[in-house]
């Protein structure tokens, strides 16, 4: 009787591990989310019974899922915070960075707006106030509406580091939208207006204008001419164990199925060496 | 018949046991409320010890991701207040106006259709609300300046009277089912006197049966004050979010920033371990929050219960 109990024990525990290698959690950006997405889908298309969720709750939020332990693979649009690396080496956890793709931060307008580029100089001066009327910059008279991902966003911190710098402050009348799809729909609607979204969200319905005489493209990002572009992070703690679930899924981006994916969701799949 | 003496004791130990757990059950939400107003007072008030009060109330600069950051919050108190005075401003006349029609002027049978209608209103999901005040009134508006008399420019369609235009319709349901609901508790021996005397329908409405139910339409009002006041999903979509006081105070076609608004766009990066000062600044704003709705509420009491003493002539 005792003996079965522990077998039915055994037994339960072992089920449970079979069961942890067939899930996997990813969550965090929404800019890297649809990568994850598409990479779960794939994935799990092929190995039936695989259960991979993906949740897209902000970089910042899947830093913390990370040092909770409540994701196995942290999507970041960005780079860790010095904070956020103390916290999880205080709580022993090891981040694990792997690039997963590029992306390109344009600088959109709505499509009647004759400026056709802007330096980052000029961009930093729109935003922080300094240039409040498009005529100050080649356009119509015009007064500039300025449109901001949330400070909450991957998004907002890339534009802040790779544009603003750490002493401008955006200002006080800029709006501020909480997704990229957002800010796209408010430029395509908003004449005067001037956003910044993940490359692949801009499409036709505005015009992506050219920073520094560079035309954001995924050649242009790769060259690493493109003054506005990042890199996108998967962050795991430890090095994923070989033949891991979480690695298989990392290294799908290297595959050819999964730059196809990425060139398809409009990123920039790394360059092969 | 008599009962013996064990019986008589079960019986009053059943008592005290039902009373007991119903007792439990009615404290449940009143403990529930006072959790709720520690824990944010607790995680509110190391803000006031680390920053202080005078910057968060007196300053506009707000820069919570800004090194070294700035936590001014006097424009988003300023937005959040002129968000919900202009949505009452446009839901309470539009909702008693509309509650007097359906309960003594409209026919039966439209008051039986309308009644419903207007209450679905307050069944569709406020994100819903903000989808089409992006979508659908945010466009309309930027074009509405053009077309309007004066012709002048409306930059952004996001903006404070989006937001409370939207605030107003969804505040409205509240306002118009409670103070419908009051008009017809004045009863129908109050009117009928009324007519008895001679009176007309204006008069008997608007001298008789208004003046019978003033407390229940203030409750209904109140009600759809702090309805608008807590929204969030509508105003972080369709208020433009801009940390700023419009200029002049009243130009509601600027963009501003809500308390509710903030809390629910800062949250995810207001961090604990990230920014401790970030975390509790959002909960000294939901503190000021819950105080101001407390305060209406105990104001509203207050108001309603002289407004009984006076009524029964006390």
């Amino acid at each position: 009787m005792k003996q079965s109990v522990l077998m039915s024990v055994v037994l339960g525990l072992s089920v449970m591990a079979a069961h942890a290698q067939d899930k996997l959690v990813m969550d965090g950006s929404t800019t890297v989310g649809p990568i994850a997405k598409a990479f779960a889908e794939t994935y799990m298309r092929q190995n039936p019974g695989v259960n991979i969720t993906v949740s897209e709750s902000g970089s910042g939020n899947g830093a913390k899922a990370l040092l909770n332990g409540t994701c196995d693979i942290a999507n970041l649009s960005r780079h860790l915070k010095e904070s956020e690396k103390k916290a999880m080496s205080e709580k022993g956890v090891k981040p694990v960075a792997h690039v997963v793709a590029f992306d390109a931060l344009p600088v959109i307008v709505h499509p009647s707006n004759r400026v056709k580029g802007l330096t980052i100089d000029q961009i930093r001066d729109i935003y922080t106030g300094k240039i409040t009327n498009w005529k100050e910059v080649g356009g119509g008279d015009q007064r500039i509406v300025v449109i901001s991902r949330d400070t909450n966003s991957g998004t907002f911190e890339t534009f802040k580091e790779l544009v603003l710098g750490n002493d401008s402050k955006i200002v006080a009348s800029a709006e501020y939208t909480g997704s990229n799809g957002g800010v796209r729909q408010r430029v395509q609607m908003t004449k005067g207006s001037i956003g910044y979204a993940g490359l692949g969200f801009v499409d036709r319905s505005v015009k992506a204008l050219d920073v520094n005489g560079v035309a954001p493209s995924a050649e242009s990002v790769v060259a690493k001419q493109y003054p506005i572009s990042r890199e996108l992070f998967m962050f795991t703690n430890g090095e994923p164990v070989s033949d891991s679930l979480a690695a298989k899924l990392l290294s799908m981006s290297r595959t050819e199925k999964g730059r196809e994916i990425i060139e398809e969701i409009g990123y920039v799949p790394v360059p092969e060496k | 018949m008599l009962l013996s003496p064990g019986a008589r004791t079960r019986r009053r130990l059943a008592e005290l046991a039902g009373r007991g757990v119903l007792f439990g059950i009615t404290s449940v939400a009143a403990l529930a409320v006072m959790a709720i107003i520690f824990f944010i007072a607790r995680d509110a008030l190391p803000f006031f010890t680390q920053v202080g009060a005078r910057e968060f109330f007196l300053s506009t600069e707000w820069y919570p991701a800004h090194q070294p950051p700035r936590f001014g919050a006097a424009a988003i108190f300023a937005g959040s207040l002129l968000v919900t005075a202009a949505a009452v401003l446009l839901a309470v006349p539009l909702g008693l106006f509309a509650a007097l029609c359906m309960s003594d002027v409209l026919p039966f049978g439209v008051r039986q259709i309308l009644k419903p209608v207007i209450e679905m209103l307050a069944a569709i999901p406020s994100v819903v609300y903000g989808f089409f005040a992006l979508t659908v009134v945010a466009p309309l508006m930027q074009n509405a300046g053009s077309w309007l008399p004066g012709q002048f420019e409306i930059a952004s369609g996001v903006n404070a009277l989006t937001a409370s235009l939207i605030l107003a319709v969804m505040a409205l349901p509240t306002i118009v089912s409670v103070s419908e609901d009051a008009l017809q508790a004045a009863g129908r021996e109050l009117r009928e006197g009324s007519y008895a005397l001679g009176a007309t329908r204006a008069e008997t409405l608007f001298k008789v049966v208004v003046p019978a139910s003033v407390s229940g339409l203030f409750s209904a009002v109140l009600l759809g004050v702090m309805r608008a006041m807590g929204e969030t999903m509508v105003v972080w979509m369709a208020s433009g979010n801009a940390a700023q006081i419009p200029r002049p105070w009243y130009n509601l076609l600027q963009p501003v920033r809500t308390l509710t608004a903030t809390i629910a766009g800062d949250m995810g990066e207001a961090d604990q371990m990230t920014g401790s000062a970030h975390y509790h600044v959002l909960f000294a704003m939901g503190l000021c929050l819950l105080l101001v709705s407390f305060a209406c509420n105990l104001a509203g009491e207050w108001i309603v219960a002289r407004q009984r003493k006076r009524l029964r002539g006390g």
